[in-house]
C-alpha cells in the first residue's frame, strides 16, 4: 500500500503503461514541456521523449482525429484533452468516427484509443472550464466512459481502458488531482464493467459519480449521525452502465437520491432516474430525487458557483425528503 | 507554387495505357449502373457520382503501394475501385447486403477494406484528413515505409481540419499526400463564392508543404504528378498536396436538380472527358483499336453485371446482429 494523489495515480498509470507497451504514447496540448495542464504527466518527456509524450498545437479536432487514424494504424494513443468544455471541438471526431467506424465498417476498424479529458467545475473558473458534460458522451454507443472518482481508479480505470479494443473516455474531475488515498502495490488494471457501494447502508441510496462522490459520502456521514443510513453508489462507469448495482440497493432501501454535477435537464442523473423507474418502479417507497447543478452558465464568484453546483446539505435536505418521518 | 502541366507527353507502355483505360471505364460504367438501380429503387439514399473525375483517382492511385494507406470522402466509389476493391462487395454495399464491404451499414459513403488498407469513404467533409495524419503517424513511429493517401474536396479546403492537419503534418513531417480533387463545387457552391484565395496549393505552401497542381482530366499528368509527389514524400521531405483539377459531370448527388451552373459549362467541360481525351489519345498514338476498346468493354460489362447479380443474390444481415458490431459494450 501506498499513499498518494490522484494526479500521481494517473501519473503512475501512464508511466507503467508507456514502459510495458511501445505502441502507447501521450498527445495533448502541454502534456511534454509543460508537465500538462493539471501536472499530470509532469517528468515523463524527460523518462520517454518527445516521440511518446507529444505534444501537439491547438487543434482538438485534429489530434483526437490522429489520435484514432493511429489507433487504426496499430498504436495505443493516449489522448489528453485539456478541459471537457474544448473537448466540443473534437466531438466531430468523437461522435462521427472513433464511435461510429466500428460498425460502419462492417466490424473491419478497430480503435482502441484511450482520452482522457479533466472535467467539472468547483475551481473558480467560470462558463467556459467547468462543465460536467461527460453525461452527452454516454449518450453515444459506441465509446465507453469511465469516471475515476478514487486514487486506486485513476491508476486502474486507465490501465484497463488501455486493454479495450475501442475508444474509452476517462473523464477525471479536476477537483479530485489533488485528492489522497491508497494504491495498492499489487494494483493493475481494475474491473470496468461495475458499480461500487462505497459505503452500505439499509435506508436510502445515494447515486453518484467522479467528483460528486466524497459529497455524497460527506452527506452520507451527516445522515447517520441523524440516524438515517445511507448506501453510497459510485457509478464509475457511465457507459455501458451497471443498472444492476443500483437495483439491486433501490430494492434493498426503497428510496434513492441521484447526485450529479451536470445539468438537471437531460442529465445523466435522469438517466439513472429512468433506470430505476424501468427496473424498480414496485421497490420505490418514494419518488427518485435528483441533485444536480443549476441551470446555468457556471458563474465565476465563489458564492454564486457554490450556489449553482450540488452542496452536500443539499444532498442531505433531499435524502431527509424521501423518509417521511425525518422530512 | 507550381502547376505541374506535362511539358511532354510521360511515356506510357500500351499495356499500361490500356490498363488505365479499363479503370476508367470500370468507374464510369459502374456509376451508371450506380445511377440506374439507383431510379429503380435498388439503391437508396445518397448517392455521389464521381463521373467525369476517373482520370484523377485512376491517375493518382498508380502511384501508392498496397502497403500504403487510402482515406477517402463519400465520392469514393472510384478510389474504392481503383484501388482494386471488387466491384460486386461495392455494389452489394450499395443494395445494403451483409456480403457488401462495409456488411451493408455504411453504404455509398462508407466503403472500407482494411486488407487493402483502404479506411474508408467519410461524410464529414474534412472529416478524413486527421484520421490520415494518425495513420501517417502510426508508419512513422512504428518506422513503417509506407505513406498516407488523402483524398478530399475542393469544398473541405474551408473546414479547419484541413488547416489543422496541414499545419501538424508538416509540424510533424508527416508522410502523407494530400490529394485535393479540386471539381470547382461544394455542391452548389463554387469555388469562387467560398474561398478568398482560390489557389488551393497556394495554401498548402504556406503551411510547409510542398504543393503543385495538375490537370485532372489528364491521366498520365495526374499519375506522373502523383508518382512525384508521392516520390518526394517517400524521400523524407514531408508531406506533400496535390491539386487536381477536375470537374464532375453529374450533379452533387442524385437528389440535386443541379441548378446553381449552366449547361453551357457543363458542356464545355465534357469536350473535356477524361476517357474521351485519352481514348482519343492513345488511337492517335496507336495504341489503341476499335478491338480493344470494344473487348475493354465487354469485359468490364461482365464485371458488372456479375456485380448486380451478386449483389441481388446476396442476403441480408440478420437483424438478430444489429448490435454485433458496435465498441464499448461489457465483453463477457
Ligand atoms: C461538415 C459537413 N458539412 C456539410 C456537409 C454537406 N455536404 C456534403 S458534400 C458537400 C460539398 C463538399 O464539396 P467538396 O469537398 O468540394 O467535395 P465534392 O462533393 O465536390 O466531391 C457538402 C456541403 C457535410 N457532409 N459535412
Ligand atoms: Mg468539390
Amino acid at each position: 500500500m501506498s499513499k498518494m494523489t490522484y494526479r500521481e495515480a494517473v501519473r503512475a498509470a501512464l508511466r507503467k503503461a508507456l514502459h510495458d507497451d511501445p505502441r502507447v504514447f501521450l498527445m495533448g496540448e502541454d502534456v511534454g514541456r509543460y508537465g500538462g495542464a493539471f501536472a499530470v504527466s509532469l517528468g515523463l518527456l524527460g523518462e520517454f521523449g518527445p516521440e511518446r509524450i507529444r505534444d501537439t498545437p491547438l487543434s482538438e479536432s485534429t489530434f483526437v482525429g490522429a489520435g484514432i487514424g493511429a489507433a487504426l494504424g496499430g498504436m495505443r494513443p493516449i489522448v489528453e484533452i485539456m478541459t471537457i468544455n474544448f473537448s466540443l471541438l473534437a466531438l466531430d471526431q468523437i461522435l462521427n468516427n472513433a464511435a461510429a467506424l466500428r460498425h460502419m465498417s462492417g466490424g473491419q476498424l478497430r480503435v482502441p484509443m484511450v482520452v482522457r479529458v479533466a472535467t467539472g467545475g468547483g475551481r473558480q473558473l467560470a462558463a467556459q472550464h467547468s462543465h460536467s458534460l461527460e453525461g452527452w458522451y454516454a449518450h453515444i454507443p459506441g465509446i465507453k466512459v469511465l469516471t475515476p472518482a478514487t486514487v486506486a481508479d485513476a491508476y486502474g480505470m486507465l490501465l484497463a481502458a488501455l486493454g479495450e479494443p475501442d475508444p474509452v473516455f476517462l473523464f477525471e474531475h479536476a477537483t479530485l488531482y489533488s485528492l489522497e488515498g491508497d494504491l495498492a502495490e499489487e494494483a493493475g488494471p481494475c474491473d470496468i464493467s461495475r458499480g461500487e457501494v462505497r459505503r452500505p447502508g439499509r435506508d436510502l441510496t445515494l447515486i453518484t459519480y467522479g467528483g460528486s462522490l466524497g459529497k455524497a459520502l460527506l452527506a452520507a456521514e451527516q445522515l447517520a449521525a441523524a440516524g438515517l443510513e445511507a448506501e453510497v453508489i459510485d457509478l464509475r462507469t457511465l457507459r455501458p452502465l451497471d443498472a444492476q448495482t443500483i437495483v439491486q440497493s433501490v430494492r434493498k432501501t426503497h428510496r434513492a437520491v441521484v447526485i450529479d454535477e451536470a445539468w438537471r435537464t437531460g442529465s445523466f442523473a435522469a438517466e439513472v432516474s429512468a433506470q430505476i423507474m424501468e427496473n424498480a418502479f414496485d421497490d420505490l417507497d418514494a419518488p427518485v430525487a435528483r441533485v444536480c447543478s443549476e441551470e446555468v452558465p457556471m458563474p465565476y464568484a465563489k458564492h454564486l458557483e457554490d450556489a449553482a453546483l450540488p452542496q452536500v446539505d443539499e444532498i442531505v435536505a433531499a435524502a431527509r425528503e424521501l423518509v417521511p418521518r425525518h422530512g | 507554387m507550381s502547376v505541374t502541366t506535362m511539358p511532354e507527353r510521360p511515356p506510357v507502355t500500351p499495356e499500361h495505357a490500356v490498363f488505365l483505360l479499363r479503370e476508367m471505364l470500370r468507374i464510369r460504367r459502374f456509376e451508371e449502373k450506380a445511377a440506374e438501380m439507383y431510379s429503380l429503387g435498388k439503391i437508396h439514399g445518397f448517392l455521389h457520382l464521381y463521373i467525369g473525375e476517373e482520370a484523377t483517382g485512376v491517375g493518382s492511385m498508380q502511384a501508392f503501394t498496397p502497403d500504403d494507406a487510402i482515406v477517402a470522402t463519400y465520392r469514393e466509389h472510384g478510389h474504392a475501385l481503383a484501388r482494386g476493391m471488387p466491384a460486386r462487395v461495392l455494389m452489394a454495399e450499395m443494395y445494403g447486403k451483409v456480403t457488401g464491404c462495409s456488411h451493408g451499414h455504411g453504404g455509398s459513403m462508407h466503403f472500407f477494406d482494411t486488407n487493402r488498407r483502404f479506411y474508408g469513404g467519410y461524410a464529414i467533409v474534412g472529416g478524413g484528413l486527421p484520421i490520415a495524419i494518425g495513420l501517417a503517424l502510426a508508419d512513422q513511429m512504428q518506422n513503417r515505409q509506407a505513406i498516407t493517401a488523402c483524398y478530399f474536396g475542393d469544398g473541405a479546403v474551408a473546414e479547419g481540419e484541413f488547416h489543422e492537419s496541414l499545419n501538424l503534418a508538416a509540424l510533424w513531417k508527416l508522410p502523407v499526400v494530400f490529394l485535393c480533387e479540386n471539381n470547382l463545387y461544394a455542391m452548389g457552391t463554387a469555388l469562387e463564392r467560398h474561398q478568398a484565395q482560390t489557389d488551393i496549393s497556394r495554401k498548402a505552401a504556406v503551411y510547409g508543404l510542398s504543393a503543385s497542381a495538375v490537370d485532372g482530366m489528364d491521366v498520365l499528368a495526374v499519375e506522373a504528378a502523383t508518382r512525384e509527389a508521392a516520390a518526394s514524400v517517400r524521400g523524407g521531405k514531408g508531406p506533400y498536396l496535390l491539386e487536381l483539377r477536375t470537374y464532375r459531370f453529374r450533379a452533387h448527388s442524385m437528389a440535386d436538380p443541379d441548378l446553381y451552373r449552366t449547361k453551357e459549362e457543363i458542356a464545355e467541360w465534357k469536350k473535356r472527358d477524361p476517357i474521351v481525351l485519352f481514348q482519343n489519345r492513345l488511337r492517335e498514338s496507336g495504341m489503341l483499336t476499335d478491338e480493344i476498346v470494344a473487348r475493354i468493354e465487354a469485359e468490364v460489362g461482365d464485371e458488372i453485371g456479375q456485380a448486380v447479380q451478386f449483389a441481388e443474390e446476396s442476403p441480408r444481415e440478420p437483424v438478430e446482429d444489429l448490435l454485433k458490431e458496435v465498441g464499448g459494450q461489457n465483453r463477457s
